[in-house]
């Protein structure tokens, strides 16, 4: 695309605010209480998660249950190499791990029926989870590992890093041809392959890339912890939080699982930490069955729907 | 060879259970298309009623008769309320069969949180029929018999309800095609919400028999919902006798493994389940 052709115009009002708000973000360690910067960690951190579980699972219709996986991969891939290697290099590292793994499973799964792709994937995390804890138990004779902690402000700025990368990728792959191909397995597959596409290594390229910033996430995140072991590295609620938050702000745009994981990050913290703690899987659980049956396009789709129900009557009173 | 034989019979044993936990999930999977995440939990609570009840000076084996219809009660409302309208709200079979499973997996969560603010987190257990009986050199507690005799009569009990009656056939038409089944008369909701029904008391009773010989705690229910799906495809999809065998082969694998390394025993069910899914996805009794 020359530079000419661009419609800056259109351009600077569709990028307009998002970029105006990026960079208030950007900026908030500056200003900002120690308090929100750290909430906006969760923000990011969730919002990452969920956006990379939509690129697969959104698109495609097939529900990946793995994140926690990936994420843990990443978290391992910290405590093994943060004192080695630069931080910088242990992301990518631990992004391309998590990719490689997620091409494997891809490659062998993805050519089952959803379902069995959905307890496939979960069952990786509670594999993981057991193989380690086997490991380090029985072969090393250790339990658990330390990480190199970093400060609040280099966590921010990565995750902010990593956000950025994963909003481009996203982007650039709803627009290119994968994207088309993606949309249309997750119309009617067999439609896609009989069309030309290469379903399957689509579907396993497109799995590995939402890897990387899952894994990725893991490495960062896994700074703030000090302390590893399987049980905190392959938790299953991180397989399940991202896509309720992407499900609950909506799939039909980017901004849905932006929407859907800032409010719900707000709603866990505002739970876990007040008189209601005792009660937060509980709620968790009931807004899950609540989200699914009545909010199916989650609240972006509602607020659509609402929009388009007030410019209708308005279009009535007019008429 | 001893070691061989008790863990044969051994695995049989527990094998039994997992066959009854099993057929309920064949029915909520195979026929009604709801893999149900929460299946475990229906266990976990008929285990906690049952040493709820048997503290309270009720016979563990007589619970079976107020826990079994308790669960199917619920398993029906659960269907025709929640996903029954998942399936109608839903545009094709495919995101059913995932709506339904994240929905089930919100259900997980708000029971296992009921039960550990009612029940704690600390395992539980009583004693019933605790005496030894020995099999063949090998030790084998009175109340895990009797729990697998238990099973197997009901198990072959459901079987002969499948095979005999009218309301079985409905329920073998409506596992091989659901929608054509009701195009021939049959009433698809009423026969779907049954079959969830009769799923959920098996699980339910499962739990019961499982209260008088193991240690129970609120937890517990997972694993054997990961169990159950692993048995399930084994057996084949909608194939109630495949699921009935296929528990009796996952109790001796099962056995076996942790009797070796225990700590790989989910590492094991996982290797069967991909080997499974790449070798035979239609399970041994699959057409």
């Amino acid at each position: 695309m020359s530079l000419s052709t661009i419609n800056w115009k259109q351009l600077a009002r569709k990028a307009g605010v998002p970029m105006v708000l990026l960079i208030a973000v950007a900026f908030l360690p500056l200003y900002g209480p120690g308090y929100t910067v750290t909430m906006f960690t969760y923000f990011l951190e969730y919002t990452i998660l969920s956006i990379s579980w939509m690129i697969f699972s959104g698109s495609t219709g097939y529900i990946s249950l793995a994140t926690a996986a990936f994420y843990g991969i990443g978290i391992y891939t910290a405590a093994l190499l943060g004192e080695t290697l630069p931080l910088f290099i242990v992301v990518i590292v631990g992004g391309l791990a998590s990719a490689a793994i997620a091409f494997v499973v891809g490659a062998i799964t993805l050519r089952l029926r959803g379902i069995y792709f959905a307890m496939f994937t979960f069952g990786l995390v509670l594999l993981l989870k057991e193989v380690i804890y086997f490991w380090e138990i029985d072969i090393t004779g250790t339990r658990g590992r330390f990480v190199v902690l970093q400060s609040n402000e280099t966590i921010f700025y990565y995750l902010l890093g990593i956000f950025i990368v994963t909003m481009v990728a996203t982007i650039l792959l709803k627009r290119s041809k994968y994207g088309l191909a993606l949309a249309s397995i997750g119309l009617n597959e067999e439609a896609a392959a009989h069309s030309g596409i290469n379903v399957t290594m689509v579907k396993v390229l497109t799995y590995a890339l939402s890897a990387v910033f899952m894994g990725a996430v893991g490495v960062i995140m896994a700074t703030k912890l000090t302390y590893v072991d399987p049980g905190v590295a392959f938790n299953p609620m991180m397989s399940f939080s991202p896509a309720l938050m992407a499900i609950f702000g909506g799939m039909g745009s980017l901004y849905g699982p932006i929407v859907g994981s800032v409010l719900f990050t707000y709603i866990q913290e505002l739970l876990t930490t007040g008189v209601l703690k005792n009660y937060y899987m509980l709620i968790f659980g009931a807004i899950l069955v609540a989200t699914i049956l009545y909010l199916p396009n989650g609240i972006m789709g509602l607020a659509q729907n609402l929009w388009k129900r007030i410019g209708g009557m308005r279009a009535h009173t007019r008429g | 060879m001893d070691l061989a034989f008790s863990i044969i019979l051994g695995g049989l044993l527990i094998g039994g259970i997992y066959s009854l936990v099993s057929m309920g999930l064949s029915l909520q999977y195979g026929v009604a298309k709801v893999l149900n995440i929460a299946h475990g939990e229906f266990l976990m609570v008929g285990a906690f009623l049952t040493f709820w009840l048997h503290h309270n000076g009720v016979d563990p084996l007589v619970t079976v008769l107020i826990v079994g219809p308790l669960m199917f009660v619920i398993g029906f409302v659960l269907y025709r309320f929640v996903f029954n309208t998942i399936r109608r709200k839903t545009p094709n079979p495919g995101v059913f069969e995932s709506n339904s499973m994240l929905a089930s997996f919100g259900f997980l969560f708000i029971v296992q949180n009921i039960a550990v603010l009612i029940w704690g987190t600390t395992p539980q257990s009583y004693a019933y029929l605790s005496g030894a009986v020995s099999i063949g050199g090998s030790l084998f507690n009175e109340n895990r018999l009797v729990a697998a005799a238990f099973a197997i009569a009901i198990g072959t009990a459901f079987y002969l309800f499948l095979a005999r009656t009218r309301t079985g056939k409905a329920i073998r038409a409506a596992a091989q095609d659901a929608s054509i089944a009701g195009l021939m008369g049959v009433n698809i909701n009423n026969t779907l919400s049954l079959c969830f029904g009769f799923g959920a008391a098996m699980a339910g009773v499962a739990g019961s028999l499982i209260s008088i010989c193991y240690p129970i705690y609120t937890t517990m229910g997972l694993g054997y919902t990961l169990i159950a799906i692993v048995v399930v495809t084994l057996g084949g999809l909608g194939s109630i006798p495949g699921s009935f065998i296929g528990g009796f082969i996952l109790g001796v694998i099962g056995t076996g493994v942790t009797a070796w390394e225990p700590g790989l025993s989910v590492a094991a069910y996982y290797i069967i389940f991909i080997l499974l899914l790449l070798l035979r996805p239609k399970g041994i009794m699959g057409k």
